[in-house]
């Protein structure tokens, strides 16, 4: 029972992770991206890719997947994201569905529908005990990670002036640009931050369990819930919301494993009807 | 200074800025009044670059800026006071003034000259400026363009929604800002504080000017006339 709390919140930190991106989107630019698992997944393919192409290792290909899947939600943004953003407040949700179904194709032509995994090594198949407990390393891991990149875009939103421009152009965009501010650029960064912290947390996904040109259905729909559960507009609430949902997961689990993702969307719907989303 | 040459302006269909033309000089401030509805806003929007005119130039010094955005003809010293305040709602008082500052060009005004300004504004500057009253987000929306060290100032309706103390308190203001030199387009509905300070004014009707001149030259009943478009005498 202990094993399975702490082991859900290790989880719930990678959820977290998904969630920020798609939190950060809708809050600053008012874009429900449906595409935002299937970024996630891009993002462990392209580990897969580095793996398969320079035998890189998860960790280095890090370092080409972060600043490649930046450029694409910056480029997604000032090519697509921002003519949907104009055409109303169904547009953007089209748009994005259909760059989903896009993706997804793409991912099925080019490395068919076989489900895959990256390989962490050594590393992620070890674990370590504290008090009793064996821990994974690859999800303390990933839950470290989660943490520090949430902690981090806190940091970046809160003290810097680069942040402060981002809150402004989220409260008031024409208000912003009277005050100098250059929203595209702004825009187009931010979109890049909500696609590269998709894409590592689609890189953690991919080393923890397997994955196809499918899951970011699912993927979206944790990150959904994470965000409707820890509240709209606040990164440790998503952190929260992305805890509550991997300890409910991995609490009905022990009792029945075919019931654990259900038992996250019901959960979800229990804090809908609780406390709507208001915009 | 600034000068608006037959500049029309319009939403969809209809044509709120008429052919309208004006022009500004350094320390003088400009009225423009006008009934709700009349344009004025439209106007100054299209001067501070964020509403597209349809025709017609807008030039600073000689230059034609009428293409330019908005963000960058802030670096060039117009600054509006939008209608209605605008300020970052989720930002602090402080980080309203900061945000002001991002494109500022050198000059005289930083937050702490506003600070002097309106003292008790220093004290609330780490309060979400949603918790202020509406004259001290007013006070805030001046001190946000002001730090930016504009050239020309818009100024959008100071007084809607206001009670007539902080009116005056704030239009007590603008000779202090002419003193420096910068010039003032101000727009707004209640005509008697507007005329008390403007040296030029320009009444609007429907997006046409109706009169325009010096206010002493004017008579309240011409101005009426010109304000609701009564008529009294043949164009
Ligand atoms: N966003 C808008 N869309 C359509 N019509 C508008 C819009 N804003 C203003 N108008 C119309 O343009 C005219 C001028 O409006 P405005 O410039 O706001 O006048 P004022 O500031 O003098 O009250 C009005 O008839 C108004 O209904
Ligand atoms: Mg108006």
């Amino acid at each position: 029972m202990i094993a399975a709390i702490v082991q859900g919140v290790l989880v719930g930190g990678t959820y977290a992770l998904v969630a920020c991106g798609l939190s950060l989107a809708f809050g600053v630019m008012r874009l429900v991206n449906i595409a935002h698992g299937d970024l996630a997944v891009c993002g462990a393919y392209l580990a897969l890719m580095a793996a398969a192409g320079f035998g890189a290792p998860p960790v280095l290909a890090l370092v080409l997947v972060l600043p490649l899947a930046f450029g694409v939600g910056a480029l997604l943004q000032l090519t697509l994201f921002e003519r949907a953003l104009r055409g109303g407040e169904l547009a953007p949700v089209l748009v994005t569905f259909g760059l989903s179904v896009v993706i997804q194709n793409l991912l099925v032509t080019g490395a068919s529908a076989n489900p895959r995994s990256l390989d962490g090594g050594a590393f992620a198949l070890a674990g370590f005990e504290v008090g009793g407990l064996t821990l994974s390393w690859l999800r303390t891991a990933g839950f470290a990670t989660a943490v520090v990149v949430l902690g981090s875009l806190h940091l970046l939103l809160a003290r810097t002036g680069f942040g402060r421009r981002v809150r402004a152009t989220a409260d008031d965009p024409e208000a912003a640009r009277l005050s100098g501010v250059r929203v595209r650029p702004v825009f187009a960064c931010v979109a890049g931050i909500s696609v590269a912290t998709a894409a590592l947390a689609g890189m953690f996904l991919g080393l923890m369990s397997t994955f196809d040109p499918y899951s970011g259905g699912l993927i979206l729909i944790f990150a959904f819930e994470a965000v409707v559960i820890g509240g709209l507009g606040s990164l440790w609430g998503t952190l929260a919301g992305g805890i509550v949902l991997g300890v409910t997961q991995q609490l009905v689990a022990l009792w029945d494993v075919r019931f654990a993702v259900l038992a996250v969307h019901v959960l979800f719907f229990g804090v809908l009807v609780v406390r709507p989303v208001r915009a | 200074m600034l000068e608006v040459r037959r500049l029309s302006a319009d939403h969809g269909q209809l044509r709120a800025v008429h052919e309208l033309s004006l022009s500004l000089e350094a320390g003088r401030a400009h009225a423009v009044i006008g009934a709700n509805g009349a344009g004025k806003s439209t106007l100054l929007r299209a001067i501070a670059g964020l509403h597209p005119p349809s025709s017609g130039s807008v030039l600073l010094d000689g230059e034609d800026i009428t293409r330019e955005p908005p963000e960058l003809r802030v670096t060039r010293g117009i600054c509006l006071v939008p209608e209605g305040r605008r300020l970052f709602a989720s930002l602090t008082v402080e980080e309203n003034l900061l945000v002001g500052r991002h494109r500022a060009a050198k000059g005289p005004w930083e937050p702490g000259r506003v600070y002097e300004l309106f003292p008790w504004l220093r004290e609330r500057r780490r309060q979400p400026a949603s918790q202020l009253s509406g004259g001290e987000q007013q006070a805030v929306a001046i001190g946000r363009a002001l730090v930016a060290n504009p050239r020309v100032l818009l100024l959008d309706e100071l007084s809607l929604g206001l009670a007539p103390k902080i009116v005056r308190q704030l239009y007590e203001l603008l000779p202090r800002l002419l003193e420096t030199g910068m010039a003032v387009l101000l727009v707004e509905q209640d005509v008697s504080q507007a005329m008390r300070v403007a040296s030029r004014v320009q009444c609007l009707l429907e997006g046409r000017t109706t009169l325009e001149g010096r206010p002493r030259d004017f008579t309240p009943a011409q101005i009426e006339a010109a304000y609701f478009g009564l008529r009294t005498e043949k164009e």
